[in-house]
């Protein structure tokens, strides 16, 4: 299947940053995920090709590390914290919360492919538990009331 | 007044920058543009000053006095009345919950003046992006001791008489993973931080690396030098944007001032440091996973027998030390190993940072000397549990860790005690949980954890977790049996027994902690079908107690379902067909009245 909206030529531009080592995989494929929001498979061969390793090792790099993501992701992604110090401080009812007003479930993105949501473990704020991050604002103290109105703010902001 | 320069020190750790303390910042800069005063405060702004819930924090130096809280309309008030008329805006100082009065300098508020902060040492008192902050409090005079004055055996030795121990979990001492290295002669040799920071619930990591970066560079140039290698690589975790930042500029701003790269300064030594980003990958913590992950590949653990001191990165011989363990490297060097083993305790020298998270008043980051009581620190530094609720427990060392009940309050918070009483340091996070906390579902929380974070390389770990998984989601659902109990147990011992890295074989033990102090909670899932903590949704039910209830409303208001019923001044009650079991009326009651019961349709 190839994806027509994906421009190789961005992918280049990330591969000539780097030197043909094998212990630039992960930083490539950070930097692909975050042009892309996602691995897309063509540039897998891509990488494959230039680092000359098997496409499997590439792929399974892409499947072990959290911060790659096979599938496309929203424009915005709502990482709700349940670590340790949010869960007892009541991060399931947010991450509920945060399903419902978006109508997804976690993993999942939006028709509108405007957000998804992630659930992490941990985003160093404990103290200001139950966090939760969209790119890379930290929403600290959060409760299930303030959710609709944040998300608002970035519907609004588009 | 004093004649000193003033300085407002704004805090721009990720706690604050979440309350907008960036715009206090900026506003502060902007205001006192517009003043006509001799000598123009600066102001600057640092890391985490530890108090992150109740930041932004401002600090007035050198009047030492502290403002938390601070909102950007704040700032007008600050500087024309305490810069330009030396009076404290009282407002916004420290409210100390224990002494039950408002505190002018931090310093002698309860959450700090039991603090002794040694890698916390320059965080929120410098810019962390300002090198000469660094050296003002005398950064790199601990390098340049070590180059110019001492050789690679006394480094080691100091370090050793020190008794510095890992801070990433295990407590191995450093100064003996450093003369091991020493000791192999095949070049080329690797200094690697540890920067990964998976316990969920602990920052402490992350505070130093965003708000003292140089203390972790000078650390590992002493150890490089020490053990002769010349390539360093600091592995930082995913999701830490700003340490790696911070990390980079001081990286950058280390090689412009000679610290770094070839030569330095004259000494003929090289070494060089890049950063590398994490995966999002727990297990990658683990030393093997982490130069697995380094090198390229999946960031798998392997056989513990090949030890990374001897066979590391690229299988070379490579030191490999947590961020807050080398943050204390400097201090050590430039004050001796005398003044660090005074410190704590006969063989947990020196102090631990420790975040302090959950049900407490005070959270936040605190470094005390090794010995402290847990006691000590969750109720004289964190001012007790929120609400002045029954403090049941706290957890230690993370997912590996273990819980420990209010019996052991009295415990040194120091490694070998906490092993004793089969919990662990971990990183230091302290999780501390209140009577609405349910311990049985904390451990279902903390196996879900693992078994995501599996590699899958162990079947007893992979299969072992998912096991217990499901067998606690079964308890915590209502369906749980006495035999699984049991079953849990022996579980527990084969899965320790049969995996390979630390993953596995530290996984059981928030099972089989809560099964040793809170066996009467499972019984109460499993025979009772109730939840006393309220958690457990399925066994939890709701109801309001005739006499207690002052009919003042509250509940019904709040209710999102409407199940409560009642006229005021008169006892409410609570629909069981309507009731969503949310505890909200539980949480807002003023006068305790709401109670929770079992499972509902039992009664
Ligand atoms: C599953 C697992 C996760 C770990 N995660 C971390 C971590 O996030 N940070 C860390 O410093 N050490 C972590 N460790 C401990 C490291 O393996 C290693 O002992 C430590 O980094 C050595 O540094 P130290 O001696 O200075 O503590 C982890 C260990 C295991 C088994
Ligand atoms: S114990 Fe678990 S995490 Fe560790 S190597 Fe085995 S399967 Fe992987
Ligand atoms: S909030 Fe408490 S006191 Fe008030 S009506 Fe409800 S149960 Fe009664
Ligand atoms: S547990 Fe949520 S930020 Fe740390
Ligand atoms: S970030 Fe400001 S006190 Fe922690």
């Amino acid at each position: 299947m190839v994806d027509s909206s994906i421009d190789l030529m961005e992918s280049n531009e990330i591969l000539k940053k780097y030197p043909p080592e094998k212990r630039f995989t992960l930083a490539i494929l950070q930097d692909v995920q975050k042009q892309y929001g996602y691995v897309p498979r063509e540039t897998m061969n891509l990488i494959a090709e230039y680092l000359s390793q098997p496409v499997s090792e590439i792929y399974s790099m892409a499947t072990f590390y959290k911060a790659l993501s096979l599938k496309a992701k929203g424009k915005y992604i709502i990482k709700v914290c349940n670590g340790t110090a949010c869960h007892i401080r009541g991060s399931n009812a947010l991450m509920d919360e945060v399903a419902e007003v978006l109508d997804i479930i976690p993993g999942e993105t939006t028709s509108d492919g405007l957000f998804s949501i992630e659930i992490v473990n941990c985003l160093g704020a404990c103290a200001l538990a139950p966090v939760m991050v969209i790119d890379d604002k930290y929403y600290g103290g959060m409760t299930k009331e303030k959710v609709k109105s944040v998300i608002e703010e970035y519907r609004r902001a588009k | 007044m004093s004649s000193e320069k003033r300085k407002i020190l704004v805090c721009c750790g990720t706690g604050c920058l979440a309350n907008n303390s960036y715009n206090v910042y900026t506003k502060f800069l902007d205001r006192l543009k517009n003043t006509s005063i001799d000598v123009v405060p600066s102001v600057k702004s640092t890391g985490c000053n530890g108090l992150c819930e109740k930041g932004p924090v401002v600090k007035i130096l050198p009047d030492e006095i502290s403002y938390f809280k601070v909102k950007e309309s704040d700032v007008d008030e600050i500087v024309e009345k305490n810069i330009l008329n030396g009076e404290v805006v009282d407002r916004l100082l420290y409210f100390d919950t224990n002494e039950k009065k408002r505190i002018v300098s931090h310093k002698d508020a309860s959450f700090y003046k039991h603090q002794n902060k040694i890698a916390l040492r320059n965080i929120g008192e410098i810019d962390p992006q300002s090198i000469e902050d660094y050296k003002e409090r005398g950064g790199y005079m601990a390098l340049e001791k070590v180059l110019f004055s001492m050789t690679p055996e006394q480094i080691i030795k100091e370090i050793e008489s020190s008794g510095l121990r890992g801070r990433g979990g295990a407590g191995f001492p450093t100064g003996n993973k450093w003369r091991t290295c020493f000791q192999f002669e095949n070049n080329p040799k690797y200094v690697v931080c540890n920067g990964d920071e998976g316990d969920p619930g602990a920052f402490m990591d992350r505070s130093v690396m965003e708000g003292d970066p140089n203390t972790v560079i000078e650390g590992m140039i002493i150890c490089a030098f020490a053990i002769n290698s010349n390539r360093g690589f600091l592995y930082i975790r995913d999701e830490y944007q700003l340490a790696r930042k911070n990390m980079q500029l001081a990286i950058e701003s280390a090689m412009a001032h000679g610290y770094l790269g070839k030569n330095i300064m004259g000494s003929g030594f090289d070494f060089d440091l890049e950063i590398v980003r994490g995966g999002g990958a727990f297990v990658c913590g683990e030393s093997s996973a982490l130069m697995a992950s380094i090198e390229g590949s999946v960031g798998e653990p392997r056989a513990k027998y090949i030890r990374s001191v001897e066979k590391g990165l690229w299988d070379q011989p490579t030191v490999l030390n947590n961020v807050e363990t080398w943050a204390n490297v400097p201090p050590i060097i430039l004050n001796g190993a005398d003044w660090f083993r005074n410190l704590g305790t006969e063989k947990n020298s020196g102090t631990k940072v420790f975040s302090l998270v959950g049900k407490v008043k005070n959270t936040g980051l605190v470094e005390i000397p090794m010995g402290t009581t847990l006691r000590e620190l969750v109720f004289d530094i964190g001012g007790g549990i929120i609400k002045d609720r029954p403090f049941k427990a706290v957890q230690t060392g993370g997912p590996s860790g273990g819980c420990i009940p209010k019996e052991h309050l009295d415990v040194s918070m120091d490694f070998d005690s906490l092993n004793n009483i089969g919990s662990m340091m971990g990183s230091g996070g302290v999780i501390v949980m209140d009577d609405t906390t349910c311990m049985v579902e904390l451990a279902r929380y903390y196996m879900e954890f693992l078994a995501e974070e599996s590699c899958g390389k162990c079947t007893t770990c992979r299969e072992g977790i998912s096991t217990m998984v499901k067998i606690l989601n079964n308890i915590t659902n209502g369906n749980g049996k006495m035999e699984d109990l049991d079953l849990l147990e022996s579980l527990s011992g084969t899965i320790k027994d049969a995996s390979l890295c630390g993953l596995g074989k530290t996984a059981p033990n928030p099972v089989m902690t809560t099964l040793k102090y809170f066996r009467d909670e499972y019984i109460d899932h499993i025979v009772n079908k109730k939840c006393s903590a309220g958690v457990c949704k399925n066994l939890t039910s709701y109801s309001i107690d005739k006499d207690t209830c002052i009919g003042c409303g509250l509940c019904a208001k709040k209710c999102p379902t409407g199940a409560i019923s009642g006229t005021l001044k008169s006892p409410h009650e609570i629909s069981h067909d309507t009731c969503i079991k949310c505890g909200t009326c539980f949480s807002v009651c003023p006068s305790g009245a709401v109670v929770i019961g079992g499972a509902a349709n039992e009664n």
